[in-house]
């Protein structure tokens, strides 16, 4: 087979996967589950195999028009660079490890079968994405990934949680998703295609007209989809959904999307330097904001979830440099050790009952309940630090050394104030990633107190994958980070060394003062009991986690943080913890921007209704209620005098008649 | 046609008093027909009404009507309004409230209609002469030779209807319950009897 | 002889027969002033007949056929009408129209009397 028939098949078969699944998900449950793996896995193998025949040389580009549409044409088109192939391997990989993962997690939920069509969709879409050479067929990929995350983040519908949250995921998106597409026309009307490579090629003759408007417009569907300030906030309520959902969103698919999308088409944005500002000035807020926020949660797949955040700030940083190999780097690395932070934390709530880092630093050995969970997450969250020689240290370092090298006076591709801008973010955000991860794992692998409840050995499903996604959190950044440059655009990912000093001691910092801060702190734990585990821990793992979700706000007074006085983060943000807790009040503003003056909108529209409108259609309504009210009193329900009224009227008529004949 | 005039209202014809005559006792009993108090009289007083009819249809010369109007009417019709006004306990002797509160409303309308008819009549057909000398014609021999050669087929279409009435008749009697059986049995049998009558008089 | 005379006299038992159909409170005796009007029409029919053959020389008899059919389907509606009148009773009781007045505005408990008091007057 051609590298393009093994590139169709890619996304075709988790599609066909999906259909079948939804079809005999009812009828024939034992396919379910191979249904839902075998698809997923024979893709990755397919894009592997592309992969290594695409080799990072000449793009393999391949287009055919289906039907005319017109002045601007769509076709059905594949580009498959060296990022595609990479990006797609990373999405089989994840997606393979999720799906297996999810056999065991949802091992008795009753909705699993379209649990599984929908993962295979979701999967499916994001390859489309990928490899997608269309801009339109990309956008095709992109809003299924939209309707399968509200579906897969409400797959708890029962609470209220996960249903407030698929919404808020759904509408938050698709708020980006609108300029978004108004972006695309003006990028097709401007370039005359909707091909990637012509619309790559009309930007390198300097063909856009409107570089900074485009690139704007594209940028806040990008800030939707991949969580970026100020369209963040959907992503950490996305955490009601299950444990794999989260990981399969946060490290391949959703939110890669976006940061992948600006790869495609970097030269678009670096068209304009006010873009290159902004999605600089972006990055640099979310990394921050998200680091200081993460410090502060107390649901441990909220603090993941800003984790997330945060890596994606430095992929956008990266973006904003004008370097797309460092952000793609990362975007790999960070697709490896994330879902295992996500499938761990799984294990983990399965294990103790719970989702609140609180009741969990106050269990003493929920490390050897889960030694899988606890060792790769260890490795994971090592990686999400960037210690080196860990895979997020050298990924991470591109980025850094790709701002250093647009701040000292490389601005060929992007302005040097975006290159201060994230140099500066980033070895911040370097500190605060080795705190939070310092903190997630003192409080959940350092409990003191009871001894965590026995709830048997995890499912193998759930524990060999972990172990299969460690392996590249721990040594992909070392062992490719010299053959990378290869297949991307060639420039340098060696970490360079005032950086890596820099950025390493920073973070080793924040681990110490961490450290601190939780030894001084962890005193207070015995004096402040917490803790409520979820009714029913011999469930499975989706069980639990829905009841812990559920229970959260009940137990601690909020979904996402507790008052919890042994916290080191509370010790160490001070004044700052509160307004973190709750994400810096953006839900907040948005409710003061947007929910209360469309309500207000919504009360006057009713007022007028109700007040101006209906006061004329009443009145008008009375006047015939009032002759009908007349004209009832005549019905006696007397035939007989229906009858007398009848004749008289005969005779007054024969009398006119008789009169008009005879000219009187 | 002879005009009017040789022929005045001050100079009426023997025909025309005997018809004014039996038309003053016919429209008098008509009158007490509506307005007695006593209800088994009012059908009484019906019969003369309609005998008048009859001798008035012959003073017109169409006898064979006047038999069927004494056949059907006298013979029948008001037999079978005397068996309803018994199987109703209509009451004997006088009762005070046979007329409803419509009555003065009815009043209006009947002087009302009376005067617009009358007027129009007597303005329209003050000056028109019937001549009744010569062959009668509504002997029975005119009669059925106009039924059957001119309206044949209205004439079996009301067979029908007569047959359809009498299936209804029937239905709504079987209705009745189990103790109102002999009303149920009387009321069919006189209807039946009265619409074979109107056949094989039209027959004829 | 004058037209005018059976001419009139129908008028007077028609409206004779009307006056008893809108004042009469027992259903039997508005079925009998039904028939008054029947009657006056028969009159009328039979007159006009008599005078069109002799002065238009009209041969057809459409008056005194139609008069055959009055009475035939007079025979007929005596006979349903008096047997609605009785299924009348025997349901409520009673035979006087005026309290048959389900059909008026504000009654609640409609009963299937009301159509059939309705024919019944017809």
């Amino acid at each position: 087979m051609t590298t393009t028939t093994l590139a169709v098949l890619v996304p075709l078969l988790p599609f066909l996967g999906a259909a079948a699944g939804l079809l005999l998900g009812r009828t024939a449950p034992g396919f379910v589950r191979p249904l839902a793996v075998l698809p997923t896995l024979t893709s990755l193998l397919l894009a592997a195999l592309v992969a290594v025949r695409q080799g990072g040389d000449q793009a393999v580009n391949a287009a055919t028009e289906l039907t005319p549409t017109g002045s601007i044409p769509i076709e059905l088109a594949l580009y498959i660079d060296g990022f595609a192939a990479l990006v797609a391997v990373l999405v089989g990989v994840v997606a393979t490890c999720v799906q297996i993962y999810s056999t065991g997690y949802l091992r008795d939920d009753p909705r699993y079968p379209s649990y599984a069509a929908l993962v295979s969709l979701f999967t499916s879409a994001m390859w489309l994405v990928v490899y997608s050479g269309d801009l339109i067929v990309l956008l095709v990929g992109w809003e299924i990934m939209g309707i399968c995350s509200y579906f897969l983040v409400g797959h708890y519908w029962e609470t209220p949680e996960a249903r407030a949250a698929s919404i808020k995921a759904f509408l938050v998106t698709k708020l980006g998703d609108v300029p978004f597409l108004i972006g695309l026309f003006a990028l097709a009307t401007d370039a005359g295609s909707f091909q990637i490579t012509k619309v790559l090629g009309t930007v390198a003759s300097g063909g856009l007209d409107h570089p900074t408007l485009i690139a704007l417009l594209l940028l806040a569907g990008v800030a939707g989809k991949s969580a970026q300030f100020p369209l963040h906030t959907w992503l950490p309520d996305a955490m009601a959904g299950p444990t794999p959902v989260s990981a399969l969103i946060h490290a391949a698919t959703m939110v890669a999307a976006g940061v992948y999308f600006i790869a495609r088409l970097l030269p678009v944005f670096e068209a304009s330097q006010a873009a290159m500002v902004v999605l600089a000035v972006m990055a640099a807020v979310t990394m921050i904001g998200s680091g200081l926020a993460a410090l502060a949660q107390d649901d441990i797949k909220r603090v993941l979830a800003y984790s997330t955040i945060g890596q994606l700030g430095y992929m956008t940083g990266a973006l904003a440099v004008g370097d797309r190999g460092a952000a793609v780097f990362h975007l790999l690395s960070h697709g490896a050790f994330k879902a295992l932070l996500f499938l761990a934390a799984g294990v983990i709530i399965h294990a103790a009952g719970t989702n609140s880092l609180a009741a969990m630093s106050r269990m003493r050995g929920l490390r050897h309940r889960v030694p899988d969970a606890f060792w790769t997450m260890t490795v994971a969250l090592l990686a999400l630090a960037a210690i080196p020689p860990f895979s997020g240290f050298f990924s991470k370092e591109s980025v850094l050394g790709a701002a250093e090298h647009v701040a000292t006076g490389h601005t060929e591709h992007a302005p040097g104030a975006a290159g201060w801008t994230v140099l500066v973010a980033g070895m911040l955000t370097a500190l605060l990633t080795a705190a939070y991860a310092t903190r997630l794992w003192l409080r959940a692998f350092q409990g003191r107190g009871a001894e965590a409840p026995d709830h048997g050995r995890q499912p193998l499903t759930m524990t060999v994958v972990l172990w299969v996604l460690a392996v590249p959190s721990l040594a992909l950044g070392g062992l490719v980070y010299r053959t990378l440059p290869d297949w991307f655009d060639g420039r340098d990912l060696a970490p360079t060394l005032t950086t890596a000093v820099l950025g390493t001691g920073l973070a080793l910092i924040g681990v110490i003062v961490v450290y601190g801060a939780w030894r001084h702190t962890t005193a207070f734990a015995a004096r402040v009991p917490l803790g409520a585990v979820a009714a029913h821990p011999e469930g499975d793992a989706g069980l639990v986690e829905a009841e812990a979700i559920a229970g959260h706000a009940p137990a601690y007074g909020d979904v996402a943080h507790a008052p919890d006085p042994a916290d080191p983060g509370r010790l160490l943000l001070g004044p700052l913890y509160r307004h973190a807790a709750v994400g810096f009040h953006v839900d907040a503003v948005y409710s003061a921007l947007f929910v209360r003056p469309v309500r207000a909108g919504a009360t006057l529209v009713r007022f007028l209704d109700r007040e101006v409108v209906d006061t004329y259609v009443r009145g008008a309504g009375a006047l015939p209620r009032w002759l009908g009210a007349a004209v009832r009193r005549a019905q006696t329900g007397n035939v007989q005098t229906y009858v007398s009224a009848l004749l008289a009227g005969t005779v007054v008529l024969a009398v006119a008649v008789v009169l008009v004949a005879t000219g009187a | 046609m002879t005009l009017a005039a040789s022929h005045g209202f001050l100079s009426p014809t023997g025909v025309e008093i005997a018809f004014l005559l039996v038309g003053l006792a016919t429209f008098g009993a008509a009158l007490v027909t509506v307005t007695t108090r006593q209800l088994v009289h009012a059908a009484l007083w019906l019969v003369v009404t309609l005998g008048g009819l009859a001798v008035e249809y012959l003073l017109l010369t169409a006898e064979f009507i006047a038999w069927v109007q004494v056949l059907i009417y006298v013979g029948s019709v008001v037999v079978l309004l005397l068996f309803g006004l018994m199987l109703t306990k209509a009451p004997i002797g006088r009762s005070p409230d046979a007329d409803s509160g419509n009555r003065w409303a009815a009043l209006t309308v009947a002087l009302a209609a009376a005067a617009t008819l009358v007027w129009v009549v007597v303005d329209a057909f003050r000056t028109t002469w019937i001549d009744l000398d010569g062959p009668a014609e509504g002997s029975t021999r005119a009669t059925g030779e106009s039924l059957f050669q001119n309206w044949v087929l209205p004439f079996e279409a009301l067979s029908v209807l007569l047959l359809a009435a009498l299936v209804g008749a029937i239905v709504l009697s079987r209705k009745a319950r189990a103790d109102a059986d002999e009303a149920g049995r009387a009321r069919p049998n006189a209807g039946k009897a009265d619409t074979d009558q109107a056949d094989k008089e039209g027959a004829r | 002889m004058h037209l005018a005379y059976p001419a009139v006299l129908s008028a007077l038992l028609f409206c004779t027969g009307l006056y008893g159909v809108l004042a009469r409170r027992n259903a039997i005796l508005v079925l009998m002033s039904v028939e008054l009007m029947l009657n006056a029409v028969n009159l009328n029919l039979v007159a006009f007949d008599i005078w069109l053959s002799k002065a238009a020389e009209e041969t057809l008899h459409s008056g005194q056929a139609l008069t055959l059919f009055t009475i035939a389907i007079a025979a007929a509606e005596i006979g349903i009408g008096l047997a609605i009148v009785l299924a009348v009773y025997r349901n409520r009781g009673t035979s006087d129209i005026d309290k048959l007045r389900d059909t008026a505005e504000g009654h609640e408990s409609g009963t299937p009397a009301a159509d059939e008091k309705a024919e019944a007057t017809a």
